[in-house]
């Protein structure tokens, strides 16, 4: 099977720092992939480095034949990369509606937005993804008002509206209560029905419940790749990661 | 709808009917008011829907009058060339100034060149993700660019003097009242023109869009928009506001120098807004005419005090009121909207209370 991403030995030089040191990453079709490691450890670079965030120093990414290592934000997005990040990172000023309407899978140009009207399949789709984050009562809230859970909630839906092939998730479920966070844990296979998902989370029990594949990076590499038991018995990621855990437990 | 906004309607009445209830000398004051409102739109579009700050209007309103100015300058000459530049010794009229002979070119102009300016300007700037306060200080310096060149060129320009001793628009004498008050009407429509389109504007997707790219612009990027194409289209929609409010300006007031678009004027024009209330369109209008009535009252009975009274303005404004005039009238009437509330519930507790017995 043709991965949808490739990342090809990417590196990243923040003026002398490398936060990316050649790493490597693949990831297939409707697969969920957590990513993990200590802090530092170069995960929220790397999904910057995928959505145009940040430019690599050299290395490659591709998304199924495209070349998107010097792509415009936008442009990465209108292929089918849509990202979530770390803080919500919702607009505040409109309602929750008005965001799900701009997220909309759609033509972004000037004179295509001005001509722009609400389609019958549009708002149907709109109501329905809000019916699945549960947010449809709050149509008409301004999403500043909205819980912290609710808003990470309302951002996975203004991603999955755009259909996107990959769906790149930083921490998601960051200040979300338990139930919260098995409903996102079902939301994120649900979605991966539909297109690949890159997810980096922190919480090694939600990792544990959700995950298939897993890989762990450290110092800005890649360091090993496998299910959550692999890699429990992989001696390096225990030095780094799981054992420090452990002690600290 | 007509419900809600008969308070606009009635208010773009009133200027309509204007003629018949003010002076002649009040007409043409309240003339250009409108003119300046035409530009408080524009930056309310810009700063207070996209949150781009530019301290630089004065050059897109001046560029607008100029143009409009040159025309009227060459029909009051007469085919002989103009009074300033035999003053300053050409015997030639420049080669730029030609085109300007033609009503339609100099029309024209008053919007194309303001336009071509801002798209000059806000394209090299936006997509270099230049921002904030970088952005504002750029327009500034923009502003003291065209100023020095504008005094400094004298010959081409009449320097500080400016463009004045006008006499007739496409034939008719500019201070018949009759002229006058025909190119205020055309300034209401005008201003009614481009009240209308921006609300349109900011009521559609595209609105959302600017209200988003205000918010977190890169977000906006990762939505799939390009941000730098929609800043430059609504700075230059700006402009173009603000060259057509110069080239009304310059028919009502006939005169145009540079002073008119220094730093201070393109400040006082962000300030305007602020007290109307920066993210609505009709509390921009309103700001304009208010700070400029009060500031012809003050000129007219107190001219010492005038600066101080606006500066004091501008700090009552920036700590006490946010959302400026229209801010202060939605929260006083939603005071008032949630005293009837309570009144309401205040009453069913009675009458459930009745009720009971
Ligand atoms: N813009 C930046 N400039 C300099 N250093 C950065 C920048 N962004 C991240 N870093 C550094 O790069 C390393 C990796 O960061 P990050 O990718 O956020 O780690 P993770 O998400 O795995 O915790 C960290 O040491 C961080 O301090
Ligand atoms: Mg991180």
């Amino acid at each position: 099977m043709k991965p949808v991403l490739m990342c090809c030995s990417v590196s990243v030089d923040f003026d002398g720092f490398y936060a990316l040191q050649g790493a490597d990453l693949k990831v297939y079709p409707h697969e969920v992939r957590f990513l993990i490691g200590p802090n530092g450890a170069g995960k929220t670079t790397l999904l910057d480095v995928i959505c145009g965030k940040t430019r690599a120093s050299s290395g490659k990414v591709l998304f199924y034949s495209h070349d998107i290592t010097d792509m415009p934000e936008h442009k990465i997005v209108q292929l089918g990369i849509s990202r979530k990040f770390q803080s919500p990172s919702i607009f505040h000023q409109l309602t929750v509606w008005e965001n799900m309407e701009l997220a909309l899978k759609q033509d972004r140009g000037l004179f295509a937005v001005l001509r722009a009207k609400m389609s019958e399949a549009d708002r149907d789709m709109i109501i329905t993804l809000l019916q699945r984050i549960e947010l449809l009562d709050y149509a008409d809230q301004k999403a500043g008002s909205l819980s912290h859970g609710q808003k990470q909630w309302l951002e996975i839906g203004m991603q999955l509206i755009q259909f996107p092939q990959l769906l790149l998730l930083d921490e998601p479920i960051a200040g979300m209560s338990a139930a919260e966070r098995e409903r996102t844990g079902e939301l994120i296979h649900e979605i991966a029905r539909d297109c690949a998902v890159v997810i980096v989370e922190h919480d090694m029990d939600f990792v544990r419940r959700f995950s298939k594949q897993v890989t762990v990076m450290h110092e800005g590499k890649v360091l090993c790749e496998g299910t959550m038991e692999d890699i429990q018995q992989n001696e390096k990621v225990v030095e780094i990661y799981l054992g420090r855990e452990e002690k600290a437990c | 709808m007509i419900k809600k906004n008969w308070m606009y309607w009635l208010f773009f009445l009133a200027l309509f009917l204007a003629p018949f209830y003010l002076t002649e000398f009040r007409l043409s004051l309240l003339g250009k008011f409108l003119c300046f409102a035409m530009i408080a739109i524009g930056i309310s579009l810009i700063w207070g829907y996209t949150g781009i700050l530019s301290l630089g209007h004065g050059v897109y309103f001046g560029l607008g009058a100029y143009c409009m100015a040159m025309y009227l300058k060459l029909e009051a000459s007469g085919g002989r060339l103009p009074d300033f530049m035999e003053w300053s010794g050409v015997n030639k009229l420049p080669w730029f100034w030609k085109p300007f002979e033609q009503p339609v070119i100099a029309i024209s102009s008053a919007i194309i060149v303001p336009v071509l300016l801002a798209m000059f300007l806000s394209y090299f700037t936006f997509r270099n993700r230049i921002k904030g306060v970088y952005f504002s200080l750029l327009s500034q310096a923009i502003v003291v660019v065209f100023v020095t060149l504008f005094i400094g060129k004298q010959e081409w320009t009449g320097g500080t003097n400016g463009l004045t001793n006008f006499s007739t628009v496409f034939g008719f004498s500019l201070s018949s009242p009759l002229t006058q008050i025909v190119l205020y009407l055309l300034t209401v429509v005008l201003l009614l023109s481009m009240f209308l389109f921006s609300r349109w504007l900011t009521r559609s997707r595209f609105g959302r869009v600017l209200v988003a790219i205000r918010d977190s612009e890169n977000r906006v990027r990762f939505l799939g928009f390009n941000p730098t194409t929609y800043k430059v289209f609504v700075y230059s929609l700006s402009a173009a506001f603000a060259g057509i409010a110069g080239a009304m300006f310059v028919l009502q007031v006939g005169l145009i120098s540079p002073a008119m678009m220094g730093i201070i004027p393109s400040i006082e024009m962000v300030l305007w807004v602020a007290v109307g209330g920066r993210s609505s369109l009709i509390g921009a209008i309103i700001g304009a005419i208010v700070t400029n009535g009060a500031k012809s009252f003050f000129s007219e009975n107190y001219p010492d005090i005038w600066l101080l009274f606006l500066g004091g303005l501008f700090i009552a404004v920036v700590l006490f009121l946010p959302n400026g005039l229209t801010g202060v009238y939605q929260s006083v009437r939603q005071r008032k909207k949630q005293g009837e509330v309570r009144a309401n519930e205040a009453s069913s507790h009675v009458l459930q209370r009745v009720s009971r017995f």
